[in-house]
């Protein structure tokens, strides 16, 4: 009778070779440990800082809704009405731009143009766009309406055109086969399939917006950022806790209303 | 009818599919077309309404050469052959009624197909079919909700209201079990008989070929090896076409298939050009 081991140790993956293994883990030890010596700390700053950090922290432990409510009514419409109209132009530009972005169904050229303008959405982040933004038309929520659609283009198309190359290609050689013309193809093979997930995304993009809506409106584009900025900068430190209250309370608000809507629509 | 003339396909990778292949389909004839895996079946079929692009031969439907036709010429090709899918195929999403309208697709304008206007006379015909094929019932559920025989007769249903002058049939049978593919495959004879429809019937099962077979075609390697009633279709004639065991046909089978998809796949392409 052969005996067999009855111990096993899983073999290593990547590096082979013990060396190797050793080597490395004490190279990336000496580089953190050199890493951190470079951040220099200001222990006396930070002393005093705790006390700032504690009217913070007590600011949002009693948030004063009222004293500056005009403000933050203003800028919140501000900002949901930004989400609203920026989500919607988004849309409806990422669409055609998702369409042609998607290698099954577009040809060669108009899908590398496609691909190029989803991949300059997505290089520029939100607060960079908006900055740029401002500069160009001035502080307020045309700028972050503008920032927020460029920023949708590039989530919604590439998301929408890696869909579409996942379709069942059998139901749109099904489709083709009937003499269907591109159009045609597009309405009744390729849409029906992807649509419950454009929803989805386009609901989803939606609650993103409302947070980006925020961070922009520091750097000038308006909204509720701009509101929670100014009440930052006069140390207000309770209305800045009422509007990020708010803000929070309103992005659960979406979240949920979202997912809820997208089990829905399954 | 039906006449294909010196048929050859070459993948690009070199693979040759279907070699020198001719054979004619009179009016109301329902050809099996039998082979192992990978012996151009699925191939030849998609040829003739050109999903599958063929490198050179003819394909005459009723005197006009498919092969060569430019896009326009070939979605007009297209709505005169019917073709039914061994998956069936259906677009799950839509209701049965628009999956069965879809067979108008090329007859319609974008915007009647968009708005889901059909003229009077599609929707009767519509109806009529489902009616034939027993799913009166089930017009207005969606396609996902139906059985797999029920999506088949669907299939068939979408075929016929092309008002095809050729089916074009891909294993119908190959995802049913034996009582619903006996009954499917009877439905499609007597649709055949009743509208005098010639018809290529790709078929793995042999003994269900050469129950409902007029006429059976073997495939080996891209050629066509038997030509000839079920009656002929003997041992030594299925021996020549399946070969006592063929390993690598089998494995070639799936190469095909997946040749085939990017062929597809790169004629949509095109046609959005």
């Amino acid at each position: 009778m052969t005996s067999y081991p009855t111990t096993w140790k899983r073999p290593p993956q990547i590096f082979k070779h013990r060396g190797w293994r050793i080597g490395l883990q004490l190279a990336v030890l000496v580089w953190f440990v050199l890493a951190i010596g470079t951040i220099d700390a200001n222990w006396e700053r930070i002393a005093a800082g705790m006390e700032r950090g504690l009217r913070f922290v007590q600011g949002f432990l009693q948030p004063d809704f009222t004293s500056r409510w005009s403000d933050i009514y203003g800028g919140l419409i501000e900002s949901l009405t930004m989400t609203f109209t920026s989500t919607i132009v988004g849309i409806a530009i990422s669409v055609p731009i998702g369409i042609g972005a998607a290698r099954n169904v577009a040809p060669r050229a108009v899908y590398y143009v496609c691909r190029g303008i989803i991949a300059v959405s997505r290089a520029l982040q939100e607060v960079i766009v908006a900055i740029f933004f401002v500069a160009m038309f001035g502080f307020g929520p045309f700028a972050g309406f503008l920032t927020l659609s460029f920023a949708t283009i590039g989530f919604i198309a590439k998301l929408l055109a890696e869909d579409i190359e996942d379709i069942d290609e059998t139901q749109a050689e099904a489709i083709r086969a009937t003499g269907a013309s591109w159009w045609q193809l597009i309405n009744y093979a390729v849409q029906p399939q992807v649509m419950p997930r454009l929803i989805g995304l386009s609901l989803y993009r939606f609650d993103i917006n409302f947070r980006e809506s925020a961070v922009i409106g520091i750097v000038g584009a308006g909204g509720i950022g701009a509101t929670l900025n100014t009440a930052i900068d006069r140390y207000e430190y309770d209305s800045a806790g009422a509007i990020l209250l708010i803000i929070i309370g309103i992005v659960l608000i979406a979240e949920y209303g979202s997912s809820y809507l997208r089990k829905f629509l399954q | 009818m039906l006449s294909v003339e010196n048929l050859t396909k070459t993948y690009k990778t070199g693979d040759k599919a279907l070699s020198d292949v001719s054979f004619s389909v009179e009016k109301g004839q329902v050809v099996g077309l039998i082979g192992p895996s990978g012996a151009g079946k699925s191939s030849l079929i998609r040829c003739v309404n050109r999903l599958v692009e063929p490198t050179s031969g003819a394909i005459k439907l009723n005197g006009t050469d498919l092969v060569g036709l430019g896009a326009g010429d070939l979605r007009r090709a297209r709505r005169r052959i019917g073709m039914i899918f061994q998956e069936y195929a259906l677009v799950e999403r839509l209701t049965v009624m628009e999956n069965v309208l879809s067979g108008r697709l090329g007859y319609v304008s974008f915007w009647q197909s968009f708005t889901r206007r059909y003229p009077g006379s599609d929707i009767e015909r519509a109806y009529r079919l489902l009616d034939r094929v027993g799913l009166m019932a089930h017009a207005d559920k969606r396609a996902d909700a139906l059985s797999g025989g029920q999506r088949q007769r669907v299939g068939i249903a979408r075929a016929l209201s092309q008002e095809p002058e050729l089916l074009l049939v891909d294993e119908p049978t190959a995802s049913l079990d034996p009582k619903t593919s006996r009954q499917i495959m009877r439905l499609l004879i007597e649709i055949c008989q009743e509208r005098d429809l010639p018809a290529i019937v790709n078929i793995h099962d042999v003994p269900l070929a050469q129950q409902f077979m007029q006429r059976i075609i073997g495939l080996r390697a891209g050629q066509v090896v038997f030509d000839g009633t079920p009656d002929q279709l003997t041992e030594d004639v299925l021996t020549t076409i399946y070969g006592a065991e063929d390993w690598t046909a089998m494995r070639k089978g799936t190469e095909e298939d997946e040749q085939a998809e990017r062929d597809a796949a790169r004629e949509m392409a095109r046609l959005g050009a």
